[in-house]
């Protein structure tokens, strides 16, 4: 008999955690709901590299030279486009997945550094329109707290028809979150496990939502821009037809992008990645001679000034973030980490944003935790990542000799994998191959 | 009284002039002629204006009204009177499907028939429609009450929250979670108050009334059919 011990074969197929969830799933009897965007590798913006100058480029002084980072928005139609200092943006998350303390202290963040933040499924709170100085309304399928007023107090309005995390599916907010206020915000009773239209429930189509748009810019006299989100699946026809429906800007999101709450099986099945996303909305705006015109801001996985600097390059005019402004805030910080294993998770593993119980009081209704945090200190903490972000485009974008964000191109980019190289349309590392574009 | 002429004039120029009233009040009472099924009529008013639309209007004619009390001389679009926060609005014909979506609260009264989802994500508003009301009516429907003094389509109130629906007619179905309850004497007096507030004679004892089972508002593994 041997005395090693046995070297267990773990399936490739059936691994702990399909096993873990075979499990949950027999003695439950239903999905598991979490929050988050996908947590499987896909190929991403890790998967592209930049070009700096050498001899056939010459860099722009690192330290020294203008490098622009403002954009516009919303110019096509508004009378009153936004002028962001700079071109990353806070995505719309809502009063009920969010504290009311997070959801200010996303608004001083973005003001701080002069950049927009976006309600979310439940309307528009005081404390969020009170620190923005530039807030973007969203405009819901289920239309929860959503009044005239509020839209009228909103810079801009931001139409949306899905998102990354949930393509085809509406919000969540399970019954530990709809508290008096939070249900008293969307006409629901207290405690109802909040499941959200996935469908406008007055127009249907590109047509009805070319009126849509007509009513709301008559509501708000033509002044304020119109965005339309769309979670990214077949994003070369959606945008063409969110472009033709009257939109100043697309908001493209890609699955990495996350959600309060949805369905493990939807957060990693359905969508694309942000990568192949982003060509193929350029591509629609490019053939439709709208590309610069109506503005095209991607989310979805967006962690550095690497991510922020590749997006623009394939052609984004600014991003967003959510999940990355929440971990600015503390989401997931370790020294949560004790309180984080006795709800059964880790720092660096919390997801279960649905629960309620999140210890570092951004994602709970729970007054005793949403107490812990403090929106000033929270929103200078957000405003220094979006700097760190802007600063670090920068660098990346002198080093190609760009004076500007919006100077970078396609041309900056070669990919690491075949995968990246198709997705993104530019060349493999060391070669002039874009797979699917050009024989070898 | 002022009068515009959408043969002349363009919606723009009709909204724009009804929301200058909110600004300041120059005139309360305005009508609209040849509307022609132009969309968009009369939305994001906030004055108590009373205005008159001689004809058919489009998509969303009324949408988001506040305060104003309008009256529309012919047969809506889609959305008529959407998220509606107060006022009234009265269509003298037929409505199109998804009337009075989402509204908040005043009151919608249509003299004809609304076609599907009338009512659809409604959170306050009145509805009374003296004609039938098609399928999927009052579906997600929150808060505020519908009455139907015709017939009812298919899945009425389906995945209802906590609107009351009065029906005098024959419901062709109803939907998850939505069930046949007790007539009691507050949902009479309820009913009279709202049919003479819309000026409709009808006797509430004629109706029936349907509201949420509320087996659905969390989940159960046990109801999962229901979907």
């Amino acid at each position: 008999m041997s005395t090693h011990p046995p070297i267990l074969r773990e399936s490739a197929t059936f691994d702990r955690l399909v096993i873990q969830e075979i499990h949950r799933a027999a003695e439950t009897g239903i999905y598991d709901i979490r929050g988050g965007g996908t947590k499987r590798r896909v190929p991403h913006f890790d998967d592209l590299l930049l070009l700096g100058s050498s001899m056939s480029r010459y860099p722009l002084e690192g330290y020294r030279e203008k490098c622009g980072t403002d954009v516009v928005l919303g110019a096509r139609f508004a009378k009153k486009p936004l002028h962001l200092k700079i071109p990353v943006t806070i995505a719309g998350m809502s009063f009920g997945s969010l504290s009311a303390q997070a959801k200010e202290a996303l608004g001083r963040g973005a003001t701080i550094v002069g950049t927009s933040t976006t309600t979310g499924d439940g309307g528009m709170t005081p404390e969020e329109r009170g620190q923005s100085e530039t807030l973007v309304y969203q405009y819901l399928p289920s239309r929860y707290g959503m009044n005239p007023d509020d839209i009228r107090k909103a810079d801009a309005i931001e139409v949306v028809l899905g998102q990354g995390a949930k393509p085809g599916g509406g919000g969540m907010l399970l019954g530990m979150k709809v508290t008096e206020r939070v249900a008293g915000m969307r006409t629901l009773p207290i405690g109802v496990d909040q499941r959200s239209a996935c469908r406008h429930p007055d127009w249907t189509g590109p047509d009805d939502l070319a009126i849509k748009i007509a009513e709301l810019r008559e509501v708000t006299d033509w002044e304020k821009p119109i965005y339309v989100k769309i979670g990214a699946t077949r994003p070369y026809y959606d945008v063409k037809l969110a472009v033709k429906s009257g939109a100043d800007v697309i908001v493209l999101d890609g699955m990495q992008g996350g959600t309060a709450a949805t369905q493990e099986v939807f957060i990693e099945h359905v969508g694309i990645p942000t990568l192949p996303a982003i060509p193929l909305a350029v591509q629609a705006l490019r053939e439709l001679g709208m590309h610069r015109q109506v503005q095209l801001i991607v989310s979805g996985g967006i962690r550095s000034g690497a991510d922020v600097a590749k997006a623009m390059a394939l052609g984004a005019d600014a991003v967003s973030i959510g999940t990355a402004a929440l971990i600015a805030l503390g989401d997931n910080h370790p020294s949560l980490d004790g309180e984080l294993r006795k709800i059964g998770s880790a720092a660096g593993f919390y997801d279960d944003w649905h629960e309620g119980k999140d210890p570092a009081g951004i994602t709970t209704q729970d007054p005793e935790l949403a107490k812990r945090l403090d929106p000033v200190q929270a929103g200078r903490r957000l405003a220094n990542y979006l700097r760190v972000l802007v600063l670090e485009a920068q660098t990346i974008a002198r080093a190609c000799g760009k004076s500007h964000l919006h100077n970078l191109d396609p041309d900056d980019l070669v990919a690491l994998t075949v995968e990246a190289a198709a997705m993104a349309r530019v060349p493999l590392a060391g070669t002039d191959w874009i797979p699917g574009r050009q024989t070898y | 009284m002022k009068t515009i002429d959408l043969s002349a004039a363009t919606v723009r120029d009709l909204n724009q002039a009804l929301h200058d009233q909110a600004k300041q009040l120059t005139e309360r009472e305005w009508t609209v002629a040849h509307p022609d099924g132009k969309h968009n009529i009369a939305a994001g008013i906030d004055e108590a204006l009373k205005i008159d639309i001689h004809g058919h209007a489009g998509y969303y004619c009324a949408g988001m009204n506040k305060k104003a009390d309008i009256t529309i001389h012919g047969n809506v679009g889609v959305g008529v009177a959407e998220n509606m926060m107060s006022g009234a609005v009265r269509v003298k014909g037929s409505a199109s499907q998804s009337a009075g979506a989402t509204a908040h609260g005043g009151l919608l009264v249509i003299e004809g028939d609304a076609g599907a989802r009338c009512g659809i994500s409604m959170k306050g508003i009145d509805i009374v429609v003296q004609g039938n009301a098609g399928h999927m009516s009052c579906f997600l429907g929150q808060a505020g009450r519908l009455v139907i003094c015709g017939d009812a389509g298919e899945n009425l109130g389906d995945s209802l929250y906590e609107v009351r629906i009065y029906v005098k007619g024959a419901v062709k179905s109803l939907g998850s979670d939505c069930i046949e309850k007790e007539m009691r004497p507050e949902h009479l007096q309820e009913l009279a108050e709202l049919l003479a507030r819309a000026g409709v004679r009808e006797d509430p004892k004629h109706f029936r009334r349907y509201g949420s089972a509320r087996q659905l508002y969390n989940f159960k593994v046990d109801n999962a059919h229901a979907y």
